[in-house]
């Protein structure tokens, strides 16, 4: 359960997020929406604690982000945008060089990897080294690694950026996995078809705000647009006024 | 907490040690540049000035035939007298182009003079800007010194005047230098290489744990890890100083056996680098790897991209010579002040050992906690950077 509330955050002058408040339940699909720029990347940053708010809280399961950032962590496990891996390493090590800092070890991390790997299915290349590995390759072992410790809480920055159609929907099929067991799930992306047809719930936000926050038919109905692509025009539009 | 950080120095010694061409760089580049160059230099000068001593000099004289006895008294000195290119200004222009190396013009009147006691008139034509042909006119002109001196003590002699008048002080400079002082002068550049191979050891383990991590997108799933950043910094900071390690003591064995092929005993130095000396150096050298190690570290943490960061750290491993450059110039002894200066501390206590005078302890004891300490002080710099925003650049 991921709860935020009244976020902001500014880079200098630039203002990137303005009392951003939702929240994310478990078993559940967030989907956080925006257009490039609109403060999606700066709130998740905030969430898996590499960034401080200036003010505002958010907590993960009840653990406030910024008083107990060492503890938040724990509970989550994140995939920011365009995570890379240790080239000379091979998956398998990459996902158990994860294990060890959240703390595992022995038999229980080598069950874990095993674990992840299996049901990722990522057993065919995960003993070779991820130098030359494709983008979908890649992002399997990048979910794979964030998911070692099995986090209640996982935060996927833009997950689908370069990948295939394939890739893509096996990468969508994994997130809707995790929801069935009952995970939080937050989600961030800029196309609005992929969110309407993976997510629970939608928070779109614009301009470092959140424009609205409710289901797929929710926001059509709001909006009073049919077509979801005019619906994420207008709830934009609506900041703005 | 330590186990924490064992496992990203774990994690960093594996992928450095698969990682081929950083390895060659930190493990052979670094440690085998140094002897490898000076060997090759030293040896071509070396048994250059040797061959010179030993070869006869090939003079070309013009006039020889008005000075037979002088010609007579070149040959004895191991100087062959050629025969000469036809006019002066002909010499002169073969000089010029480097075609002969000196030219002895002798005057058609050199017989008069020479018999009525006026300074009779020689020429060597060289070219000083030439060092090998100037070398060579230099012992001709030696030769024609000592010739001099031998004819004035005859005339002098011929006057039934005691030739000790001619002189007055009688210098004898006496050298106490040891055979290792001798070789310390040339083995004191030696420091700098080894403080050069230690950075190169571990530069890119430096670059890694901020621009190269940063560039290749691991940075920011790592820092959402729960562990510390001090502990992440830590582990790649003792990483690289593992590397340095290894790469010092690399470079000290592969000094110590290039000296084995260096003709120093022929230049009268016997160098003491013997197993001992190679052990005590690397203790003495080692506690400089924590603070090349964080202030490279450092350096990195400001740029952008592992290229930039290559371009400013290739000034780090210019820094630590400007103390022992500044020394060098001064001609500075060991003093113990002097002791609280890293880099410089290592380099006087290297040049000791070199030549075999024995090393004061408090010396040693200042050196080794002067540069640890500047060395947590810039590694707890590092930390406090790590902890930055910007870091995400």
């Amino acid at each position: 359960m991921i709860v935020v509330d009244r976020l902001t955050k500014s880079f200098g002058d630039v203002q990137a997020i303005r009392g951003v408040s939702f929240s994310a339940p478990d078993g559940k699909i967030t989907g956080l929406l925006g257009p490039n720029g609109a403060g999606k990347s700066t709130t998740l940053r905030a969430l898996y604690t590499v960034l401080k708010p200036d003010s505002g809280t958010a907590t993960i399961d009840g653990i406030d982000v910024v008083e107990n950032e060492l503890e938040a962590r724990r509970h989550i496990g994140a995939l920011p945008h365009g995570a890379g891996l240790y080239p000379h390493l091979t998956a398998r090590e990459n996902i158990a060089y994860y294990g060890r800092l959240y703390g595992l070890s022995g038999e229980a991390l080598d069950h874990r990897v095993d674990d992840i790997v299996s049901r990722l299915g990522i057993g065919d290349f995960v003993d070779r080294r991820t130098k030359g590995f494709s983008q979908g390759q890649r992002t399997k072992v990048a979910l794979a690694r964030s998911l070692v410790n099995e986090p209640q809480n996982i935060i996927l920055d833009e997950p689908t950026n370069g990948l295939d159609v394939m890739a893509t929907r096996s990468l969508r099929e994994l997130v809707r996995q995790l929801k069935t067991a009952g995970k939080c799930v937050l989600f961030s992306s800029h196309v609005m078809q992929e969110v309407a047809a993976l997510c629970d719930d939608i928070v779109i936000i614009s301009a470092g705000q959140v424009a609205i926050h409710d289901s797929a038919d929710g926001i059509r109905e709001k909006t009073g647009c049919d077509d979801l692509e005019d619906a994420f025009v207008r709830a934009i539009s609506m900041v703005k006024e | 907490m330590f186990r924490l950080i064992r496992t990203v120095f774990a994690k960093e010694v594996l992928d450095h040690f698969r990682d081929r061409r950083a390895l060659m760089s930190a493990l052979i580049m670094g440690p085998l540049f140094g002897p490898i160059l000076f060997t090759v230099v030293i040896n071509l000068s070396v048994s250059r000035a040797l061959d010179d001593e030993a070869k006869p000099l090939e003079l070309p004289v013009i006039g020889a035939e008005f000075a037979p006895n002088l010609m007579r008294y070149l040959e004895s000195e191991n100087i062959v007298i050629q025969a000469p290119p036809e006019s002066r200004a002909a010499a002169i222009d073969a000089i010029k182009r480097g075609e002969l190396d000196a030219v002895l013009v002798i005057s058609n009147d050199y017989g008069d003079q020479i018999a009525a006691g006026t300074p009779a008139r020689i020429e060597v034509i060289a070219d000083k800007s030439d060092e090998q042909a100037y070398r060579q006119a230099r012992r001709a002109a030696d030769a024609l010194g000592a010739y001099s001196q031998e004819v004035a003590v005859m005339r002098l002699i011929a006057r039934g005047v005691n030739t000790s008048i001619m002189r007055p002080l009688n210098v004898d400079l006496i050298d106490v230098s040891t055979p290792s002082g001798r070789s310390a002068m040339l083995l004191g550049m030696l420091s700098y290489f080894f403080i050069f191979a230690m950075l190169m050891g571990g530069m890119s383990l430096a670059i890694d744990a901020t621009a190269g991590e940063r560039e290749r997108g691991s940075l920011e799933p790592l820092l959402s890890l729960p562990v510390s950043r001090d502990q992440l910094i830590l582990g790649k900071i003792t990483a690289a100083c593992l590397f340095m390690l290894l790469s010092l003591f690399l470079s000290l064995s592969a000094f110590s056996v290039a000296l084995n092929f260096l003709p120093l005993e022929r230049l009268g130095m016997t160098p003491n680098f013997g197993p001992s000396v190679v052990v005590t150096a690397f203790f003495v050298m080692a506690p400089f790897v924590l603070l090349g190690a964080s202030l490279m570290t450092l350096v990195a943490s400001f740029t952008k991209s592992f290229k930039e960061a290559q371009t400013w750290l290739s000034i780090v491993l210019l820094a630590p010579t400007m103390p022992i450059l500044i020394v060098s110039l001064l001609n500075v002894r060991t003093a113990t002040n002097l002791m609280f200066v890293p880099s410089l501390s290592q380099h006087l206590l290297l040049v000791d050992l070199l030549k075999n005078e024995p090393v004061v302890p408090l010396h040693v004891a200042i050196s080794v906690c002067s540069t640890l300490t500047i060395g947590v002080i810039v590694a707890w710099l590092c930390a406090r950077l790590y902890r930055r925003e910007g870091l995400l650049g």
